[in-house]
């Protein structure tokens, strides 16, 4: 009865993620992050799941950043989204999957705002007509891609070469998960496991035979906070966030970080270099820091692709400790070639961060 | 080295694991109406040193409890010791004792 019960309650905290069809939308930062991940993320719903997802060349920015920094008004973030809307619609799709966590919330604030005031929607609706003659129905089903990954998890797992599990020791790896905090904070229904105990990670690595570490500042933000990053003075509050965090995991050892937000996988990644910088500290026991993985560049390992292919090289963190774990095979030679053999550059030697 | 034009920040939670409690010990055992404070600050309004420099009784006893005495030495030097705070203390507490004890366990000149 008591286990009825759990499950019962555990079905409030789910979410409805559609099977197939997807209008695929972009980061605007994520591509110069991690260039790799929305590649990844095309290859393995288009190659190997076989799933139908369409993207738009005409898509632009949901205007996040300005908006969070309050350089964009409401109205026109607003406006520019039902656009995104209308591509959709006219595209003819229902399921919308924007791959970063602040287009979702933002998204996800507008559905919600349009639901709760619909005189708004009708105004949006208006300027969009004036400023581009177009129209838009409400997207029936909105999710971010991270949930689409979670709810394929066991599909990636009978097509997976490798798992998150130690290859010397036989354990399995272990890992921080990292939740946006526009992901499920902000609209707590709108996460697979709501904002108490958001499951989305946590599902991909316990399939993929890795473990989870629950350290005491799990759920803190990792800092990213636009108004803090963006203006230079204020970066102090953003990266003494990071390091409350890696602090609070750093005696779980962990053997990397995964993340769903753009922002959280950036900072917690190149943070690890400026605090190294900073104050001579790193968070492992080697000087080399702890790498860092967007969830698709986790599933891309997983499913057994070049590291170089899924972009790694571009981390700051190397993430050749974590290869070697896995035991993944990798030519050091091609870290920094292009896709034809070409050399593109080798980024300059941290001073105390080992690469 | 290089300009990064900001700093990393020192984190404000309390550590209760790592702080120093040895004062806050000492004093509660020598003057145990040392925790009977409820921090309303009436101290620091009367105190006669606070008119003249930062001090601030009512923050330092609350750092001592804390187990944060990082520079208590030079805050608790500032008190004159004329006794207003243990005149309007609505809990009645022994102020004077306290910071005499307080100054005794800083010189380490007791044993616990």
């Amino acid at each position: 009865m008591v286990l009825e019960g759990k499950k019962r309650v555990w079905e409030d905290y789910q979410k409805e993620i559609a099977n197939d069809h997807y209008f695929y939308v972009r980061s605007c930062i994520r591509q110069t992050f991690f260039p790799g991940s929305e590649t990844t993320f095309l290859r393995i719903m288009k190659n190997d799941l076989g799933k139908d997802v369409f993207e738009d060349a005409r898509h632009t920015t949901c205007t996040g950043i300005g908006y969070h920094t309050d350089i964009v008004p409401l109205e026109t973030t607003m406006t520019v989204i039902a656009r995104h809307f209308a591509l959709m619609t006219e595209a003819g799709y229902v399921n919308i999957i924007p791959s970063c966590v602040t287009s979702f919330g933002l998204y996800t604030e507008v559905l919600e705002t349009w639901k709760h005031f619909p005189e708004i929607e009708e105004k949006i609706r208006e300027y969009l007509w004036k400023a581009t003659k177009r129209e838009f129905k409400i997207p029936e089903n909105l999710v971010h891609t991270s949930d689409i990954i979670y709810k394929f998890r066991s599909q990636i797992k009978e097509k997976s070469k490798v798992s998150l599990i130690n290859k010397r020791t036989g354990e399995p790896l272990k890992v921080v998960e990292h939740i946006g905090c526009h992901y499920s904070k902000m609209f707590p229904t709108s996460g697979v496991g709501g904002a108490e105990f958001p499951s989305v990670l946590t599902g991909m690595i316990e399939s993929w035979g890795g473990s989870v570490i629950d350290y005491p500042e799990r759920r803190h933000c990792c800092g990213f906070g636009f108004r803090q990053y963006l203006v230079m003075a204020n970066r102090g509050y953003s990266v003494s966030n990071s390091k409350k965090k890696f602090e609070s995991m750093r005696p779980f050892q962990p053997d990397f970080i995964v993340a769903n937000c753009p922002g959280c996988s950036m900072f917690l990644d190149r943070w690890q270099y400026t605090i190294a910088e900073l104050e001579g500290v790193t968070y492992d026991n080697r000087g080399m820091g702890i790498p860092v993985l967007t969830y698709e560049e986790m599933a891309g390992l997983v499913m057994g692709y070049s590291p170089w292919e899924l972009g790694l090289q571009m981390h700051q963190v190397s993430v050749e400790q974590l290869l070697d774990k896995l035991g993944i095979k990798y030519d050091k030679e091609q870290k920094y070639r292009g896709a034809k053999g070409q050399k593109i550059g080798e980024p300059q030697k941290p001073q105390f961060l080992i690469v | 080295m290089k300009e990064w034009g900001y700093s990393i920040l020192k984190g404000r939670q309390i550590d209760f694991e790592n702080n120093d409690f040895s004062i806050s010990r000492f004093v509660e055992l020598h003057e145990p109406s040392f925790s009977w404070c409820i921090g309303c600050g009436s101290c620091t309004a009367t105190c006669s040193a606070a008119k003249f420099t930062d001090f601030n009784p009512r923050k330092v006893n609350l750092l001592i409890q804390r187990g944060e005495i990082k520079g208590i030495e030079d805050e608790i030097a500032k008190c004159m010791l004329c006794g207003k705070c243990q005149l309007v203390c609505p809990r009645g507490i022994n102020t004077r004792n306290v910071v005499q004890n307080i100054k005794r366990a800083i010189s380490k000149s007791y044993a616990l």
